[in-house]
């Protein structure tokens, strides 16, 4: 069916701010739509209320908008833009809901826009539990024995007749938010009030236990005149009970036979042609591990998080085809961008393991519950390929970044057999090690199956790396171990831990005996057709395919030339082999001549170093920086190659960089493609905290870093050479020392007088910063941060409590630029990631403004910085102090970038390869400001984390954020808290309760709400001070009184927010948490600082939902 | 124990010995089905090659009741990693045990892809598993470069007719190395059928008066059975309706005059797109041939293209004019592979009601 060519405008719909259960997986999704759409010569208007994303660029669709994702903006957006259809299937389940609300109130037929890439009916059918229920029962496909409750009573009594445990499910909630497993009915009735609520329509599916079946999951794709196929399978290695999101996942599936595979394989095809989805669709079994029996637990009818997995684990790019299907293609029409030589329409094959691993926040929140339930908790994920299961299990371990390299690194060698039974029991981010424990114990994998479900198969993968573990202890290290070793995926450092020799010597060995990486395509059909796309995994014992350009050959062609020229012409006896366990990676013979030749046309060859899983602190903000980096260097005419391990980005997108390598970014895996490749340079600055801690291991290598160099980045993060700095350049900040122990800590702090900031140097996100009020918080944060052994001191300065001032610049080495200045609404003292950011700052004075730009360029030039430079101040009247320097791309470049027009990351890369400001037609400086106020909101995912503190402080705990932007300032602000879900008002009912010293404000706030019709609810000194005041407060009980007292005024459901600004130090993980966290699970809005409060009262005075304007970031 | 395989281009690859240490020597071609391997060991159309699995994880649910055959087949087995802990609730035994007892060599622990790539380059090559560390190139490779397949259809068929009773329509299965789900895919949907071994004179079907008739799947080169194909003729010409699958298709094409050739490396695997050029649908399909009928070599008043594959457009099936013969290249009864096109024994027996 060719292309339908009534469409001419498509409005494609993102998924809105990054948050548990939604993350950068439809970035990569959208992205990939929004190219293929253009790629098609059509207009694409895009609108989603997340900055920091790739889609959102100008390069990727021809009108952008960063708008909150609200019904009422789409509707105003399709009067302005005039797109004849919509296309809703690529931005998760936010965009799906906004879709079916537009069509469910007629708007869009109104206007005469279609619906394209599915219809509110498949919507409705994939969705709605009961016709999702009635549309499987039509067809015989099973589910588990289920009844959609609307009230607590009627769930009670379902469940009583199928018997616990049971299973809940809110309908139209992502990331399984609200939803559970109750084993009594005392349970039940906790976490069905709670889903009643968490619910779109008030619907919560109660179904009958399915835990500890397989989950399986296919991916599948359907196009408009029926035809489908599957992309891909996958097994949870966890079995059912765990969320997909939060469990390990291996593609294709390991422990189903042909017959199991293929029943599941043709369910699904008959589920897509139901419902009849045009595009991609989703869909995940319970099977019986004992029989042949299957449940289908859930259908997504569009791009999920799975697809982007099963994307990037077969080479299929199921966005892009599911865009050209909306346009009317057909799979057999639409080329396999990977081979270019089969079509869409044939299914991928691997000839490899595929392995995932959720990242999970627990480092973040020290205080939440790590057990896994069918609530996703997961930030991101890790992705790993290799051709045998342990190597890829091992890879992707060592992937998270979470101070893991082996199955030894959590160690559970301190409990007895029967608690390591107990433990084994706990369903958490660490049960793989203590599986690798029990292993290690001699306890039997039935009774390890017994406990956990897991299938035998993989407890026996686990036990082989627990061998080798063994042997490499035990045994003298040869070359068939060593060999054996790297093929399961062992990095040098473990090896060399085991064996009792360095890390240095197992290299040497490695070295004489040539075990080194090999590098295999992937090719989407298992080797059986020629591909062209040089997305490449590592193996060790393998025939290496990664063409390398200044080798000297080619292509594959000549490769398979030149070895069957050096078989042939030798004696046979001498031919060489090509074994499992010896190295032999084919071609070495290449001609002088070929080589010089080669040598005059050569690119010049840049790694780009992607930034791993998302994580708090670390998001989409850095993939968005190495994906522009990567196009700006091939527009300067370089190679680019990318290394990265995670699977739901843009940077891991086949076709960005000139080649992909998917890989753990550890020193030594970096360093197997530095081998090989031998890149002219590398670039560290755009892939955050990640790729920064590799600068030292590459310039090991001889790899020359290329922009700012490592001894200025360290300058910026050594206190004293520092200190050098800022003293030459005149630049005060807060006094403070570096310490090592509580002792010098608390002798520092005391000097200096409380408050103090305490943290270590060289983190992202503020990671174990915290603001002490006495010695005996500085005791328990020095506790804290040296759980984790440190390498670099630990640093205690004055906490200033005054205005924070952002500026992220570009500096030539002579000139710096700076876009705009950036003020934080929060004072100092919360993480610059979790405050509102406001674009240009407008209570600073023009002078300050001087001395900012003054300081930018001072702290530029001395510490030589090449690119990109993120600095933070503090400013105290008209005092500005620095208070961090990050000679590096930061969390506020991308949105920055959008607001001012300004394409920081390309200009950066091009300052880094030797060009200059100036004469890229820029005038250093200062920038004049833009004409809108641009304000980005961070957002949280707290309701899904169980028992994490909501509470702001200096440590970093936002997920995601959106943006706000328009003319005036009140509307900037409100479309930014509109754009985070705050959605105001409802009921008109707020609670209030300050600490002491906010109560003067708290009045002020009191007064504001209560005169846009709020009814204020509050504790006795916050009550007291109020009425002080002339705010009429409604005086309640605090929680720890008899009831009715503040609790149930929030569980009663009536009310729209909580504004609870907790004590410093210490104690605010205590005070009012109960309160925070319950508000937060019931849905209710929470502020915990008195200057978001202000920010938000000001937008809701200023500002209607209806009287919005739409602005095109495109034509900034 | 070391094993090697030896290409007849001289390539060698080292690994581990598998099932029967004795040597082997046939044609060497790759499947890349990702589950299947029994089906894939057991389907008789393997008789007088070797089967590389492509995917590299083998074994992992061991030896289940899933035989399409009573023995295995293939002369060797090569494969990247095989299990040694299988796991799945039917799993009755190991698949290395298994090789053993059907005594089929095979080898372990070589880069599966590097050879894929060079029988992909340089076309299906004839090999040798041996775990003499002391092989001579001289000797071999020219050994190699002899092999040919003999008459594998005469081994792989059954050597006595039976029946699978059934209510339905009678269907008369040609076995030329069927695959036990031609017949149990009819039996399933009510059809009595009687299989008879592949030289059967067509006067002795024709006189048992079928319904249908279906010609199986089978190994080998189609031209060198030539007598079979004789028979075929004779079918041909009744008024019975046939239904032929892989081998069975190829040989009703030469007996109606088409040409077959041999592809460079064959297509075997389970996700091979077929177009139906009737409806336009594309259906995924398993196969496995290394031989397929030149389209253009039929005569368009005798036969019309009824099906084609999607990746390289050879051709995948015929409708035979104004008679009711249908035939394809792939396997619809699949096992292994996917299910897509079992609504053809659906069209058969449609065909053989409407007779």
């Amino acid at each position: 069916m060719p292309k339908n060519n009534a469409i001419k405008k498509v409005l494609v719909i993102g998924s809105g701010p990054i948050v548990i259960g939604q993350a950068a997986e439809f970035d990569y999704a959208g992205t990939q739509a929004c190219r293929s759409l253009k790629e098609e010569g059509l207009e694409v208007v895009l609108l989603n209320s997340n900055p920091a994303t790739i889609m959102t660029d100008k390069d990727i669709a021809d009108h952008v908008y960063i708008e909150p994702l609200t019904v009422e903006v789409v509707e105003q957006l399709i009067l302005k833009e005039k797109p004849d259809s919509v296309l809703p299937t690529l931005g998760g389940q936010a965009a799906l809901n906004l879709a079916m609300e537009l069509e469910e109130n007629g708007f869009l037929k109104e206007q005469g826009v279609a619906l394209i890439g599915t219809t509110s009916e498949t919507i409705r059918k994939a969705e709605d539990r009961l016709e999702f229920k009635t549309t499987m029962e039509k067809i015989g496909e099973p589910c588990a024995a289920s009844l959609v409750v609307e009230s607590v009573e009627e769930g009670v009594r379902f469940a009583e007749e199928i018997g616990y445990p049971v299973v809940l499910r809110p309908a139209y909630t992502l990331g399984g938010s609200g939803g559970g497993i109750a084993q009594t009915r005392e349970k039940l009735m906790e976490i069905l009030e709670n889903g009643l609520r968490l619910s779109r329509v008030g619907q919560v599916l109660v179904e009958r236990c399915i835990a500890g079946w397989k989950e399986i999951e296919y991916e599948v794709m359907r196009d408009g005149k029926g035809n489908c196929i599957t992309v891909c399978n996958m097994e949870n290695i966890d079995p059912v009970g765990v969320h997909t999101g939060d469990s390990i996942v291996v593609a294709p599936s390991q422990t189903l036979g042909d017959k199991e595979y293929q029943m599941l394989r043709t369910s699904a095809l008959n589920i897509i042609s139901e419902l009849n989805i045009t595009g991609g669709c989703n869909v995940q079994y319970a099977l019986h591990p004992e029989t042949f029996e299957y449940c289908v637990i859930e259908v997504n009818p569009r791009v999920s998080r799975s697809s982007a997995l099963a994307s990037k684990a077969t080479g299929y790019p199921i966005a892009k085809v599911a865009a050209k299907i909306a346009l009317g293609y057909t799979l057999d029409e639409i080329k396999n961008a990977v081979t270019k030589k089969t079509y869409a329409s044939f299914e991928p094959m691997l000839d490899y393991c595929v392995v995932k691993i959720p990242r999970l926040p627990f480092d973040k929140f020290i205080s939440a519950k790590r057990t896994l339930t069918t609530q996703m908790k997961a930030t991101g994920e890790v992705m790993s390929i290799c051709d045998n299961f342990e190597g890829a299990l091992m890879k992707a371990i060592r992937s998270l970044e979470q101070h893991v390299d082996s199955l030894m690194s959590y160690d559970f060698s301190h409990l007895d057999e029967e608690e390591l039974l107990e433990e084994l029991a706990v369903v958490d981010d660490t049960r793989l090690w203590k599986i690798a424990e029990a292993v290690r114990r001699g306890i039997s994998y039935e009774a390890i199956h017994r406990i956990t479900k897991i299938d035998l198969w993989f407890i026996d993968k686990i036990a082989v790396l627990v061998e080798m573990e063994q042997k490499l202890e035990s045994s003298q290290l040869d070359k068939e171990l060593l060999g054996e070793a790297k093929r399961l995926e062992f990095p040098d450092g473990v090896i060399a831990r085991l064996s009792g020799k360095t890390e240095g010597q197992i290299r040497d060995m490695r070295r004489r005996w040539g075990i080194t990486a090999a590098y295999r395509m992937v090719d989407t059909c298992a080797a059986e057709f020629a591909a062209e796309t040089p997305y490449y995994y590592s193996v060790f014992g393998s025939e290496n395919e990664a063409v390398v350009t200044d080798a000297g050959y080619g292509n594959e062609d000549e490769t398979a030339e030149a070895l069957s020229v050096c078989y042939k012409k030798d004696d046979p006896a001498k031919v060489p082999a090509i074994s499992g366990s010896e190295q032999d990676t084919g071609v070495t013979a290449v001609s002088g001549e070929d080589k010089e030749n080669t040598d005059m046309e050569r690119k010049k060859k840049v790694l780009v170093l992607g930034s791993g899983p998302i994580r708090i602190g670390q998001g989409i903000e850095f993939d968005f920086c190495s994906v522009h980096c990567t196009w700006a260097f091939s527009k300067e005419g370089y190679e680019t190659i990318i290394v990265n391990n995670n699977p739901e980005t843009v940077s891991t997108d086949f076709d960005i960089a000139d080649k992909l390598y998917f890989e753990p970014l550890t020193p030594e895996d970096v360093g197997h493609i530095v081998d090989l490749e031998e890149p002219d340079g590398a670039v560290v600055q755009f892939g955050g905290q990640t790729a920064i801690k590799l600068t030292e291991s590459l310039m090991k290598m001889g790899v020359p870093i290329l922009g700012t160099s490592a001894e200025n980045v360290d300058a910026a993060e050594d206190r004293e050479l520092f200190d050098e700095i800022l003293e030459k350049c005149g630049i005060p900040r807060p006094s403070g020392g570096t310490v090592f122990t509580a002792g010098e800590a608390k002798e520092v702090a005391n000097r200096l007088g409380y408050p103090v900031l305490v943290r270590p140097s060289y983190v992202l996100g503020g990671q174990g910063m915290q603001i002490a009020i006495n010695d005996r918080d500085v005791e328990e944060f020095m506790g804290i941060i040296n759980r984790i052994a440190q390498d670099h001191p630990i640093l205690v300065d004055k906490y200033l409590q005054g205005k924070e001032i952002e500026v992220d610049a570009v500096c030539d080495g002579e000139d710096i630029l700076i876009p705009g200045i950036m003020e934080h609404i929060e004072r100092a003292g919360i993480h610059s990631g979790d405050s509102i950011s406001v674009y240009p700052a407008k209570s600073i004075s023009e002078k300050t403004k001087r001395t900012i730009e003054d300081y930018t360029r001072k702290l530029a030039q001395s510490l030589h910085v090449i690119g990109l430079i993120n600095i933070q101040f503090i400013v105290c009247g008209e005092q500005v102090y620095v208070i961090e320097v990050n000679p590096r791309s930061s969390r506020t470049v991308p949105y920055i970038s959008k607001v001012t027009g300004i394409p920081i990351v390309p200009l950066a890369t091009k300052v880094i390869i030797g060009r200059k400001l100036r004469d890229l037609g820029y005038t250093p400086g200062l920038q004049p400001e833009a004409d809108y106020f641009a304000v980005k909101m961070p957002v949280f995912s707290f309701e899904k984390i169980r028992g994490a503190d909501i509470s702001l402080g200096p440590e970093m705990k936002s997920t995601g954020e959106c943006l706000g932007i328009a003319r005036t300032f009140d509307e900037a602000l409100y479309k930014a808290f509109l754009g985070a879900g705050i959605r105001l008002p409802k009921y008109k009912n707020m609670i209030l309760t300050v600490r002491e010293e906010d109560k003067e404000e708290a009045v002020e706030i009191g007064q504001r709400f209560q005169k846009i019709g709020y009814r204020i609810f509050a504790t006795k000194g916050t009550a007291d001070a109020l009425k002080r005041g002339g705010v009429k407060a409604n005086m309640v009980r605090k929680i720890e009184q008899e009831s009715p007292n503040l609790m149930d005024l929030i569980l009663g459901h009536k009310i729209d927010l909580v504004i609870d600004t907790p004590q410093q130090g210490a104690d605010r993980a205590r005070d009012g948490f109960v309160i925070r966290r319950n508000a937060i699970e019931t849905g209710v809005n929470v502020l915990t600082a008195i200057d978001t409060a202000k920010a938000l009262i000001t937008s809701l005075e200023n500002t209607d939902i209806r009287k919005l304007t739409l602005v095109d970031i495109a034509e900034i | 124990m070391k094993a090697f395989l030896i290409l007849e281009d001289g390539t060698v690859f080292t690994g581990t010995s598998i099932g029967s240490p004795r040597d082997m020597v046939s044609e060497i071609v790759f499947n890349t089905s990702m589950t299947g391997y029994l089906e894939v060991l057991t389907d008789p159309s393997y008789a007088g090659q070797a089967v590389v699995m492509t995917y590299p994880l083998i074994g992992n649910y061991g030896i289940t009741p899933d035989m399409e055959s009573d023995r295995a087949w293939p002369d060797g087995y090569i494969v990247r990693e095989i299990s040694r802990m299988p796991s799945n609730f039917r799993c009755q035994g190991s698949l290395p045990d298994f090789l053993c007892r059907q005594d089929i060599p095979g080898i372990a622990g070589i880069d599966t892809r590097s050879l894929t790539k060079r029988l992909r380059e340089k076309g299906t090559m004839n090999g040798m598993i041996t775990t003499n560390e002391n092989y001579d190139l001289h000797e071999i490779l020219p050994e190699l470069k002899r092999y040919q397949i003999g008459d594998p259809v005469s081994e792989a068929t059954c050597k006595e007719q039976y029946v699978l009773p059934g209510d339905g329509p009678k269907v008369a299965l040609l076995d030329f190395g069927a695959k036990k789900n031609i017949a149990r895919s009819l039996n399933q949907r009510g059809c009595e059928v009687r299989v008879y071994p592949a030289h059967t004179p067509a006067e002795e079907i024709i006189a048992a008066n079928p319904d249908g008739i279906m010609l199986s799947n089978g190994p080998g080169n189609p031209e060198t059975n030539v007598s079979i194909i004789e028979e075929i003729r004779k079918l041909y010409d009744t008024d019975i309706p046939i239904f032929a699958i892989c081998l069975g298709h190829q040989l009703m094409a030469l007996a109606k005059g088409g040409k077959t050739y041999k592809l460079k490396y064959g297509h075997r695997g389970g996700n091979h797109p077929v177009k139906d050029l009737e409806t336009g649908r594309v259906y995924i399909s398993s196969q496995n041939h290394g031989y397929a009928v030149d389209a253009a070599s039929m005569d368009p008043s005798v036969a019309r293209e009824a099906f084609v594959n999607v990746n390289d457009g050879t051709n995948e099936g015929f409708a035979y004019e104004g008679k009711k013969i249908f035939t394809v290249q792939f396997h619809p009864e699949a096992c292994p592979g996917p299910q897509d096109t079992g609504y053809l024994f659906d069209r058969f027996l449609e065909m053989m009601k409407g007779a």
